[in-house]
């Protein structure tokens, strides 16, 4: 952040100008978009919601009966698996992304730093309804052999025969948190890599001349001070992961159902919106877009948890 | 790493590192293998469609029945190209012009840090919401347009812009703004004849991000455009078209060649536009840092 004092006593000694009183309003006028669009978005869609809401009640949240030709909709089992398939995207795309943050910032030389940070974003300008494609007609039909072996290698073993077992499908969960991962990890690595390199290098410098290693001189030195950054990047990757869309709803095999087995076709409240809502009208339409609501709900918060999170970072590092 | 100071090393702690090093490496090349299959993938099954009868795939209009084969993706192009114009010319002023309150006026004071956190926070809200807002805003009242397309790409584009903008006026020297007010210049036009032109090439690049970006959604698009497979150069009338939406109703009209080879060249086709917004944003960007660096 810059201070201007210099720059306010000139204008402030100045009479008030017409045109600048005129020209801060139109400014401020746009700015406040965000918050008229943001207020708008809560305020319309839960209106439009309403007919599902107040019929359902908590239930809407809380029941897990989505059957829109019986009018129930209970979407807990949409929100599992929103909540689960962002997990496992997780999962597989964290210890990447950091990996690249850690091999961009600590250990690259610039020049192959820069091929790999444009390479990563390369991966981020690819729109999702491709990745959908591509994972929709070219990896879901060929993955579904690599599942089926894993369950039947692991058919006798307790916990992992509840997680790997049932009817192995291509369109699946995990079909669903592979092209997720896939697509956060551009976003997460490019966030840890700011986090990174907000840490000082004579931090790591000190700990690198008291003898440790690399890999020690990271623990001790880079990771402590980049953990608030860090752990905002990873929540950044999962609302990312929540409200994504198009690429979901074409492998994800659209059926809501509360399931350990990760094998198995579900669905989660974004790809459900896009892929009901055609089809839709009357009270189911309505519950459509409460699923919408709910969904800017829950992104809004993790969302808001990040930046805070981002926020204290800084003035952790200015302090 | 000295040679003296490797001596020095345990053998589980240079385990450790090579280990952690593998790590770093590993999760590069484990990034890099989707792209290379995506791309490659895309480029193989898309290339076909697109040279064959070349430039009819490109130029013709869609059948009329989405499982027939032949036909050509125009209206589809035609429908990005000017849905995402449009979300352009409404996003990119209001963006820039919000993050010139922030930047210049705002500040660090406490209504701007406000704003500042939500305009993070609405660069979250998936875009699929953006879609459902525009339907109940715009689409329920006036029906199928490419104008409500563009609306929700602009709710899309807002924030992206607004961001990358306020970076860029904040890379502008303050001594630039003190000798212009010296001079006894208003503050406005300081911001717009000293300050906006130091900052263009950055909020251009920024901005065409924001353009690639939108123009490869589809979400915000399902329920405020509906389809047609004429091109519709009237966004207020009537339904229209896109790349993305192609995209999707094709791979799902079933296991045929017509729609299948659609999809992917309008895949193909959407990644070269996309991929042309990123590169000129790049170009700008890298003119930009050497302006800023001589």
């Amino acid at each position: 952040m810059q201070n201007l004092p210099a720059t306010h006593r000139l204008t402030g000694n100045r009479r008030p100008n017409r045109g600048d009183r005129a020209f801060r309003s139109v400014a401020l006028a746009c700015g406040l978009a965000v918050l008229i669009i943001l207020g708008l978005i809560a305020f319309t869609s839960t209106n439009k919601a309403w007919p599902a809401f107040s019929k359902e009640g908590l239930g809407f949240v809380f029941s897990d009966n989505w059957a829109p030709n019986e009018k129930h909709f209970g979407a807990l089992a949409l929100v599992f698996g929103t909540i689960l398939s962002a997990a496992i995207a997780l999962l597989l795309a964290v210890p990447v992304s950091v990996g690249i943050a850690l091999f961009v910032t600590e250990i690259a030389p610039p020049r192959v730093a820069r091929i790999v940070t444009s390479v990563v974003d390369l991966l981020a300008a690819v729109p999702s309804v491709v990745y959908g494609l591509w994972a929709m007609l070219a990896l879901a039909p060929n993955i579904v052999g690599l599942y089926t072996r894993i369950g039947s290698a692991t058919k006798s073993i307790p916990i992992l025969s509840a997680i790997f077992g049932g009817q192995a499908q291509g369109y699946s969960l995990t079909t669903a948190s592979i092209v997720l991962a896939i697509m956060i990890t551009p976003i997460i690595t490019s966030l840890a890599r700011e986090a990174l390199a907000t840490v000082p290098p004579s931090d790591k410098a000190g700990a690198l001349a008291l003898g440790a290693t690399q890999w020690e001189a990271i623990r001790v030195a880079v990771f402590p001070k980049a953990r608030g950054g860090l752990v905002a990047a990873v929540l950044l990757g999962l609302g990312r992961a929540m409200g994504e869309t198009i690429a979901v709803a074409m492998v994800i095999g659209s059926s809501p159902q509360i399931t350990s087995h990760i094998f198995s076709p579900s669905a989660t409240l974004a790809g459900t919106v896009a892929s009901q809502f055609g089809e839709a009208s009357g009270t189911h339409r309505a519950a459509l877009i409460g699923l919408g609501v709910v969904l800017f709900g829950i992104t809004i918060v993790v969302n808001s948890a990040a930046r805070m999170l981002v926020a204290r970072a800084d003035r952790a590092l200015a302090a | 790493m000295t040679p003296l100071a490797q001596s020095r090393v345990g053998r589980s702690r240079k385990a450790r590192n090579f280990a952690a090093v593998a790590w770093m490496v590993g999760a590069v090349l484990v990034a890099f293998i989707p792209l290379l299959f995506i791309i490659v993938h895309v480029v193989q099954k898309g290339l076909g469609v697109v040279l064959r009868s070349f430039p009819h795939f490109l130029n013709d209009a869609l059948p009329l029945i989405t499982t027939n084969a032949g036909g050509g993706i125009r209206p589809a192009i035609m429908g990005t190209l000017l849905m995402t114009g449009a979300a352009a010319a409404m996003a990119i002023p209001l963006g820039v012009m919000g993050s010139i309150y922030l930047n210049e006026y705002g500040r660090d004071g406490r209504f701007a840090r406000i704003l500042r956190f939500f305009a993070e926070v609405m660069s979250g809200v998936p875009s699929i919401v953006m879609g459902l807002f525009i339907y109940t805003i715009y689409t329920l009242q006036k029906g199928w347009t490419g104008f409500g397309g563009s609306l929700a790409l602009a709710c899309l584009m807002l924030p992206i812009v607004i961001r990358s903008s306020e970076e860029m006026l904040r890379l502008v020297p303050n001594e630039l703004r003190q000798a212009s007010l010296a001079l006894g210049c208003p503050q406005w036009r300081t911001i717009l004849s000293v300050v906006m032109p130091a900052a263009a090439p950055g909020i251009i690049s920024g901005s065409m991000l924001a353009i690639a970006r939108a123009a490869g959604e589809t979400a915000p698009l399902l329920f405020t455009i509906g389809i047609v497979s004429r091109t519709n150069f009237d966004l207020f009338h009537g339904p229209n078209t896109a790349l993305s939406q192609q995209i999707y109703t094709n791979a799902f009209a079933g296991p045929f060649p017509g729609p299948q080879e659609r999809a992917w060249g309008s895949a193909l086709t959407l990644i070269a536009i996309v991929m042309l917004c990123s590169v000129v944003a790049r170009v700008v960007a890298a003119r930009f840092t050497k302006v800023q660096q001589s």
